[in-house]
């Protein structure tokens, strides 16, 4: 058993025990946490597959972003979550049964599994040699080019995202006074002020 | 030596360990929405695992969308989520009924 080896089952035991654990931890943050030692085990099983970018991909998108968006709103929220865990043995059977009648299923599928004999000839696109092109200049060679329309709709579902995501939790209080810029610099001071010259002794009157 | 078996089985366990979590889970709508990112994530891993193996770089490529899928799901999710709590005061999926549906 090579270095490599070891390192893949060391990345599978812990991608699998912390995604059990994100399931499971009583406290919501936990959860997140554990979220973030998954998506750090996969990344780690990327490297070892080859995919180096999607790695570092997967780091930043979802451990920078993400998972800190999840414990962000975990911690925001004042949710009683005792409350909501209090029922998690009452559904414990039925997923327990869910769980092992899908892992059955697969164990089935995987035992008559075959690899087609045409199948290394359709492929798309054919991995180029590592000494002549990195993982990310190959991937980045296919991006801008056969995929660049799939490419560009994929910004396009991020900028739909972000915009349903400000319009969703915007929200403009009422009781709160604001200043209102274009009525302050539109004032004319000619009609807000006024110059009184005031006798002594006679007051304004 | 590890072969393409092996993540394979790694991914459909993060699969079911992503379902379990929905139904173990059946009232928080945060752990649901974070195993879903589990599932999303096996998939990726499969995707992955498919184009190391047979060396072909398009399961990459969709790995790239999934990702982004996923992160605006889980974004507009969690918005949802934060809508939600503002006007109900609990983030139970079964007090899910303003619409009546």
């Amino acid at each position: 058993m090579g270095i490599a080896d070891i390192t893949f089952y060391a990345f599978a035991v812990t991608l699998l025990g912390a995604g059990f654990l994100v399931t499971i931890a009583r406290n919501p943050v936990h959860s997140v946490l554990w979220l973030i030692l998954t998506f750090l085990s996969a990344a780690g099983m990327f490297v070892l597959l080859g995919a180096e970018f999607l790695a570092m991909l997967l780091l930043i998108v979802y451990v920078g972003a993400v998972a800190v968006l999840f414990l962000f709103v975990v911690m925001m929220l004042d949710v009683d979550f005792a409350a909501l865990k209090g029922e998690m043995a009452r559904y414990f059977p039925i997923a327990s049964i869910v769980g092992i009648v899908l892992l059955m299923q697969m164990a089935l599928l995987f035992g008559s599994w075959q690899e087609a004999e045409s199948a290394r000839d359709l492929r798309q696109a054919p991995t180029p040699d590592m000494a002549e092109m990195h993982n990310t200049k190959a991937l980045g060679m296919i991006i801008y080019d056969q995929y660049f329309l799939l490419f560009q709709m994929a910004g396009l579902i991020l900028l739909v995202a972000m915009i349903g995501a400000i319009v969703l939790t915007l929200r403009h209080r009422k009781d709160v006074k604001r200043q209102n810029v274009i009525a302050q610099m539109h004032r004319d001071p000619a009609k807000a002020l006024e110059l009184k010259d005031v006798k002594p002794g006679q007051g304004l009157g | 030596m590890v072969g393409l078996e092996h993540y394979l089985t790694v991914a459909a366990a993060l699969f079911v360990i992503g379902i379990f979590g929905i139904f173990l889970n059946r009232k928080n709508i945060i752990i649901i929405l974070m195993s879903i990112e589990l599932m999303l994530l096996s998939v990726n891993i499969n995707l992955v695992a498919f184009s190391s193996f047979l060396n072909d770089l398009v399961g990459q490529v969709f790995t790239l969308f999934v990702l982004t899928v996923a992160a605006a799901e889980a974004a507009i999710g969690l918005a949802i989520l934060v809508s939600f709590f503002r006007t109900r005061g609990t983030i139970d999926v079964e007090d899910v009924n303003v619409m009546k549906g």
